[in-house]
C-alpha cells in the first residue's frame, strides 16, 4: 500500500465516498420510524385505557316510574320518612302477593329503615337508565345532551354516574343494568383461583425441583422438558376442551360433589368451581414450572456444595437452602401465572360457566362465573348500558391484576437486589 | 502527580518530520461518577508502534478506547479534556464519532468476526463506507497484508467463525485495514493466542507500522519490548484513577526508566 | 430419572450389602425411605405434564374419531368443502379456517413490523431511562386479559373503522377490527422475544462494526439483525401460533356465524370463535355438534403444535451459533 493512502485526513478520501450526510439522513428516517412504532404501542395502551375509562363514567338519563317527589308525605321528602311510612308506600304500590312475599322473606317490622328505603326505590320508584353517554361526551357535549334529553325523554333527569361504585362491588348479578354488580363474579374468581393455586403451586414447584435437582440427562427428561415448552404454547381454549372432557364430563361424580354427597342440588353437574380451578391449574402449570425452574437454576451452585459438604442429604439441601433462596423468584413467577389465570376467559366458557348467578358461590361444588366471564357476557349484550357495566368490571379486573403485578415486580426487585 | 497538562514528549528520538498522529490533552474518562483515567497528556508518533502497559484495571483499555470514542457505547461513560487528531479535537461537539472511527480503527482483545463469510467480513466496512474501487482486489490486498491470504483464499465464501482463533484475529485486523484507517488501536490483540500466532501478529504489526500508526495495549512485557517503538506506563493513583507515569522510547523505558515505579513494574516487583 | 436412579443403585454391591442386618462399616450406604418417597412424588409432578399432553391428544383424538365415524361426515368433506352448517349436516372447515387466517394475517401485519421496530428501538437506540419507562408499558400491555382487548375491539376499533371506511362498508362485527386489535395484543410478545434475540447478539460484534465507522443504523440493520435472524424467526412463528389460538377477541368482535369470505370488513367466525360460541350454549354431550368442536380443536392443536415445534428448532439452531 502506498503511503499517500493514509496521509493527514487520509488520501483514503479518494478511494472512499463515505457519503455520511446521506447515510445520516437515512439513519434519522429509520430512527424516527423505530421511535414512532414504539409510540404507537404506547398510544394503543392509552386508547385502550381511554375506552375503558370513558365508558366507566358518564351521564345517564334516569327515568323514574313514580317520581320520589310525589311520594313525599306532608312535605317530608321520601328519603326522610319513617319505617311505617315506607311500609305504607310499599303496601299502596305493590300487588298484595308481592307485598306478602317480601313480608314472609323477612317481616317488614324487623327490617331496617335503610332496607325499606332501598326496597321502595327498587320496587316503587324504579329508576331506569333510558340512555347513557360516555365521559368525554359528558364533558364536551353537555349542552347537546341536555337538549336531547329534554326532547326525547321529557320526564328523565340527567345525572353524572360512576359505574364503579361500592354498590357495584357489593351487588350480585342482576338483569337490570341499574342494579347489577360483580359480587358473584369476584367471589367466583377468588374461589376458582384458590383451587388453581392449591393444585398448581405444589405440582409446579415439585416438577421444577425434580427437573432441576433430580432429573439426569436422559431421553425421558428431555421429553418432559420439550413437552412442557410445547404445553406452554397450546391455545388456552384447548385446555378448556380438555377440562370439559376430563373434569366436567369424565369426573362428573367428583367435580359435581355427588361422590361426597355435597352436590349443589340446582346444578348437580360437573360445571363447577372445582372443574374451573383444575382446568386453569393445568393451563398455568407449564408457565409455573418454567418460572420456578429459572428461579431454582439461579441459586448458586456453591450454596448446594456447601450444604453437601456438611453432610446434608439431597432433600435437606433442597428444603433448607435451595428453596428458601429460590422462594422470591418462585413467588414472582407464581403471581404472574396466577394473574394469567385470573384473566382467562375462553377455557371457562368452554367448560360451561354459568350465564346468570345471583347467589354467592359457597364452595368448590357451586356453579361458577368469574370476572372475565362477566365482562364477556356484558360485552356481548346489545344494550349500551351493559357496555358501561363491562367497562366498570374491566376497571375492577385491571385494578386486581395491577395490584398483583406490582407486588410481583416489587418482589422481583427486592430479590434481584439481594442476589 | 501530572497536574500540568504538558504533553510528555519523548525527547530522545527526534520524530521523522515532527509529526504526531494523535494527542491527548488533559484527558479524563469517567464511568458514571468513577474516574477511570485521569488527566492524561500524551502525543503519539505517526507510523510508530506505541504500547500502553500497566497493571490490570489501571485504565489502559479505557484510554485506548477514548482515542476513537468507543467508550461512548457504554451508557455511563463520558470523557473530559481533548484528543487532537490532526489538530482537531475529536470530542468537539460538531465531530461525528462515525467519521472518527473510520479513520481510527480498532482491533479487540477477543477476535470478533461477524457471523458472515470471510470475504464479507473484510468487505463489510469498505462497503458501508462507500468504497469505490475493486472490492475483490481490496479484500485480497487486506488479507495479504495480514498474511492470511494463502490460508483462506480457497474458502473466502465460508463462515469466518470456522477459522482458528489466530486466523480470526488476523481477519479482524484485515477487516480494520480494509477501510484504510490512519491509526489502528489494538487492545491486547494477542492475549488469547498461542506463542506462534502471537509472533505472527507482532510481525504483522511491524509490517503495518510502515503505513499506519499503531497503539497497542499489552500485558506482555516482552511483547512491548520487542514490538513497540514507544511505551507509556500507566498506574492507578490513590483514587484508583489511571494516570500516566512515564512515556518514552521503548528501549529507554525498559533499560533505564526514570521513575522508580516503572522500574518496579517492569522488573516484576510490582502488582 | 429419579426412580431409575434408586433402582440402579440397588444393583450395586454396596446397596445389596445394606440388606444385611448390621452395617459392615460406618460408611455403609443407608436407605432413606423418606428421601425416596419425596423423590417419587417430585418425579410424579414432572410426569403430570406428560399426562396433560396425553390427555389433550386422547380427548381431541377420541371425539374427532367419533365425529368422523358418523355417517353424516367424512374427512374429505371436512377438509375440502366450504360450508359449515351443522344444522343441515354440512361440515366443511374452510369458512372457519379462512376467518382464522384472515384475522391472524391482519394481526401479523400490525404486530410484526411494529414489534420488530419496537425491539430495535429498545435494544439499539433507547437510553436506559427510556427503556426503563417503555419496557414496563409493554409488560402491562402483555398482562391485560384478552377479553379486555375484545371489548376494546368492539367499542373502539370497530366504530373507528366504520367512521373511516363508512358504516355501509364495515359491518358491526368484522374480522379487520378483531385482527388489528389482536395485532396490538401480540405486539408485546413479538417485541419482547425479538428484543431478547437482539440483545443476545454479543457486544463485541457491535463494537467491531462501530470500529469500522458504521452508523448506529448500519450496526442495527446489517450486523445485529442478521445475527439475530433465527431468534426473530422464532418470535414470528410463536406470534402466528398465538394469533391462531387467540379466542376472546374474535369471539367478541369478529362475528357469530361461519362465513367463507376474504373481505376483512365482513363478519366471519374463526375456529376458536366457533368453539366458544357453540360450547357456551347448553350442549348435549353426545351430539354431532359436540364432537365437531373437538375435530376443530384437533386441527387447531396440530396447527399450533407444528408452529411451536418449528420455532423451537429455529431457536436451538440460534443457540448453537453463539453458545
Ligand atoms: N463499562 C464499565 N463500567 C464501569 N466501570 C468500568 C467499565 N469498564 C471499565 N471500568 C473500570 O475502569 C477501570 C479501568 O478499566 P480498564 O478496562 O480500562 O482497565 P485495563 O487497564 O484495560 O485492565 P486490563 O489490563 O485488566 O484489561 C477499572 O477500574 C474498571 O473497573
Ligand atoms: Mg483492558
Amino acid at each position: 500500500m502506498s503511503a499517500e493512502t493514509n496521509g493527514p485526513l487520509g488520501g483514503a478520501e479518494q478511494t472512499f465516498d463515505a457519503g455520511l450526510p446521506q447515510r445520516k439522513r437515512v439513519a434519522v428516517a429509520w430512527h424516527t420510524l423505530f421511535l414512532a412504532s414504539t409510540i404507537i404501542g404506547v398510544i394503543a395502551l392509552t386508547a385502550l385505557l381511554y375506552t375503558v375509562i370513558n365508558q366507566s363514567f358518564g351521564l345517564v338519563a334516569v327515568q323514574n316510574r313514580i317520581e320520589p317527589a310525589s311520594l313525599a308525605v306532608d312535605g317530608v321528602p321520601l328519603a326522610q320518612l319513617t319505617q311505617e311510612q315506607y311500609v305504607a308506600i310499599l303496601q299502596a304500590n305493590l300487588s298484595p302477593g308481592v307485598f306478602r312475599r317480601y313480608d314472609s322473606e323477612q317481616p317488614f317490622t324487623e327490617r331496617s329503615r335503610e332496607n325499606l328505603y332501598a326496597l321502595v326505590l327498587e320496587r316503587v320508584v324504579q329508576p331506569r337508565y333510558v340512555k347513557t353517554w360516555p365521559l368525554i361526551a359528558a364533558f364536551f357535549d353537555r349542552a347537546a345532551i341536555e337538549t336531547e334529553v329534554a326532547r326525547d325523554f321529557p320526564g328523565a333527569k340527567l345525572v353524572f354516574r360512576s359505574w364503579v361504585t361500592p354498590d357495584f362491588l357489593r351487588s350480585p348479578q342482576a338483569s337490570a343494568p341499574e342494579l347489577a354488580g360483580v359480587r358473584t363474579a369476584i367471589l367466583g374468581s377468588l374461589w376458582t383461583i384458590l383451587i388453581t393455586i392449591l393444585t398448581a403451586l405444589p405440582i409446579g414447584v415439585g416438577a421444577a425441583i425434580y427437573l432441576e435437582e433430580y432429573a439426569r440427562a436422559s431421553w425421558a427428561t428431555r421429553l418432559i422438558r420439550t413437552n412442557i415448552t410445547n404445553l406452554a404454547g397450546v391455545p388456552s381454549i384447548i385446555y378448556g376442551m380438555l377440562g370439559l372432557a376430563i373434569f366436567v364430563r369424565g369426573a362428573e361424580a367428583l367435580t359435581s360433589g355427588a361422590a361426597f354427597g355435597l352436590a349443589d342440588p340446582t346444578t348437580a353437574n360437573g360445571r363447577t368451581i372445582l372443574s374451573a380451578g383444575l382446568t386453569l391449574a393445568l393451563l398455568i402449570l407449564p408457565l409455573l414450572i418454567i418460572n420456578a425452574q429459572e428461579a431454582i437454576r439461579a441459586v448458586p451452585r456453591s450454596l448446594r456444595q456447601a450444604s453437601y459438604g456438611l453432610g446434608a442429604t439431597q432433600w435437606q439441601t433442597i428444603w433448607r437452602h435451595v428453596l428458601p433462596s429460590a422462594l422470591p423468584g418462585i413467588l414472582t413467577g407464581t403471581i404472574l401465572a396466577i394473574s394469567r389465570a385470573i384473566g382467562e376467559t375462553a377455557p371457562l366458557v368452554v367448560i360451561g360457566a354459568s350465564t346468570f348467578i345471583v347467589v354467592d358461590p359457597n364452595g368448590p361444588f357451586a356453579k361458577f362465573t368469574t370476572l372475565p366471564i362477566q365482562i364477556y357476557q356484558w360485552t356481548s349484550r346489545p344494550q349500551p348500558q351493559f357496555r358501561n357495566l363491562a367497562a366498570a368490571a374491566i376497571l375492577v379486573l385491571l385494578a386486581l391484576l395491577l395490584t398483583m403485578n406490582t407486588s410481583a415486580v416489587l418482589l422481583r426487585n427486592r430479590y434481584s437486589r439481594r442476589a | 502527580m501530572f497536574a500540568n497538562h504538558q504533553p510528555i514528549v519523548p525527547a530522545t528520538i527526534p520524530a521523522p518530520n515532527g509529526e504526531y498522529a494523535i494527542e491527548a490533552q488533559g484527558l479524563s474518562v469517567f464511568y458514571g461518577g468513577f474516574r477511570a483515567v485521569k488527566d492524561i497528556a500524551l502525543k503519539v508518533r505517526t507510523r510508530k508502534i506505541t504500547a500502553f502497559i500497566g497493571p490490570s484495571g489501571c485504565g489502559k483499555s479505557t484510554l485506548l478506547r477514548a482515542f476513537n470514542r468507543m467508550n461512548e457505547l457504554i451508557p455511563t461513560a463520558h470523557a473530559a479534556g481533548a484528543v487532537l487528531y490532526h489538530g482537531q479535537d475529536i470530542y468537539a461537539p460538531d465531530v461525528d464519532p462515525v467519521e472518527v472511527r473510520r479513520r481510527i480503527g480498532m482491533v479487540f482483545q477477543k477476535a470478533n468476526p461477524f457471523p458472515k463469510t470471510i470475504y464479507e467480513n473484510v468487505a463489510w466496512g469498505a462497503t458501508i463506507n462507500g468504497y469505490r474501487g475493486n472490492m475483490a482486489e481490496l479484500v485480497e490486498q487486506s488479507l495479504r497484508q495480514t498474511a492470511l491470504w494463502d490460508e483462506v483464499k480457497d474458502k473466502l465464501q465460508q463462515s469466518a467463525l470456522a477459522l482458528s482463533g489466530g486466523q480470526q484475529q488476523r481477519l479482524c485486523i484485515a477487516r480494520a485495514i480494509a477501510v484504510k484507517p490512519d491509526i489502528i488501536l489494538m487492545d491486547e490483540p494477542a492475549s488469547a493466542l498461542d506463542p506462534i500466532a502471537t509472533l505472527k501478529i507482532e510481525e504483522l504489526m511491524r509490517e503495518l507500522a510502515q503505513n499506519y500508526t499503531i497503539i497497542i495495549v499489552t500485558h506482555n512485557m516482552q511483547q512491548a519490548a520487542r514490538a513497540s517503538d514507544f511505551t507509556a506506563f500507566l498506574l492507578m493513583d490513590s483514587d484508583r484513577a489511571g494516570t500516566l507515569i512515564e512515556y518514552g522510547p521503548t528501549r529507554q523505558i525498559f533499560t533505564r526508566p526514570t521513575d522508580q515505579r516503572t522500574e518496579d513494574y517492569i522488573t516484576g516487583r510490582f502488582g | 430419572m429419579g426412580v431409575g436412579m434408586t433402582a440402579a443403585a440397588a444393583g450395586t454391591p454396596e446397596a445389596r450389602a445394606s440388606h444385611e442386618a448390621r452395617p459392615a462399616h460406618p460408611l455403609q450406604r443407608r436407605r432413606r425411605p423418606g428421601e425416596a418417597l419425596i423423590q417419587g412424588f417430585l418425579a410424579f409432578c414432572g410426569v403430570i405434564s406428560i399426562f396433560t399432553t396425553l390427555g389433550i391428544v386422547f380427548v381431541l383424538g377420541r371425539e374427532s374419531l367419533l365425529f368422523f365415524s358418523k355417517p353424516e361426515v367424512t374427512l374429505a368433506e371436512f377438509l375440502l368443502t366450504t360450508h359449515w352448517q351443522p344444522a343441515v349436516g354440512e361440515f366443511g372447515i374452510w369458512p372457519l379456517v379462512s376467518a382464522t387466517v384472515l384475522t391472524s394475517l391482519m394481526a401479523m401485519l400490525v404486530a410484526l413490523p411494529l414489534g420488530l421496530a419496537v425491539a430495535i428501538y429498545l435494544s439499539e437506540y433507547a437510553s436506559a431511562r427510556a427503556r426503563n419507562l417503555l419496557k414496563p408499558i409493554m409488560e402491562v400491555l402483555a398482562g391485560i386479559p384478552t377479553v379486555v382487548y375484545g371489548y376494546f375491539a368492539l367499542t373502539f376499533m370497530t366504530p373507528t373503522l366504520r367512521t373511516i371506511f363508512g358504516a355501509n362498508v364495515v359491518e358491526i362485527y368484522n374480522t379487520a377490527s378483531a385482527g388489528l386489535v389482536m395485532g396490538i395484543l401480540i405486539l408485546p410478545l413479538v417485541s419482547s422475544m425479538s428484543e431478547d434475540a437482539l440483545s443476545a447478539v454479543p457486544r463485541s460484534l457491535r463494537e467491531a462494526a462501530y470500529g469500522l465507522g458504521a452508523t448506529r443504523l448500519e450496526v442495527a440493520l446489517k450486523i445485529v439483525l442478521p445475527a439475530a435472524l433465527s431468534g426473530l424467526a422464532a418470535a414470528v412463528i410463536v406470534a402466528i401460533s398465538r394469533a391462531i389460538g387467540e379466542t376472546m377477541i374474535v369471539a367478541i368482535a369478529a362475528g357469530a356465524g361461519p362465513n367463507f369470505t376474504l373481505n376483512p370488513f365482513k363478519a366471519a367466525e374463526t375456529m376458536t370463535g366457533h368453539i366458544v360460541r357453540i360450547s357456551g350454549g347448553d350442549l348435549s354431550y353426545d351430539s354431532l355438534d359436540y364432537d365437531s368442536l373437538f375435530a376443530i380443536g384437533m386441527l387447531l392443536f396440530l396447527m399450533t403444535l407444528g408452529l411451536n415445534l418449528i420455532s423451537q428448532r429455529v431457536v436451538r439452531r440460534f443457540r448453537e451459533v453463539y453458545e
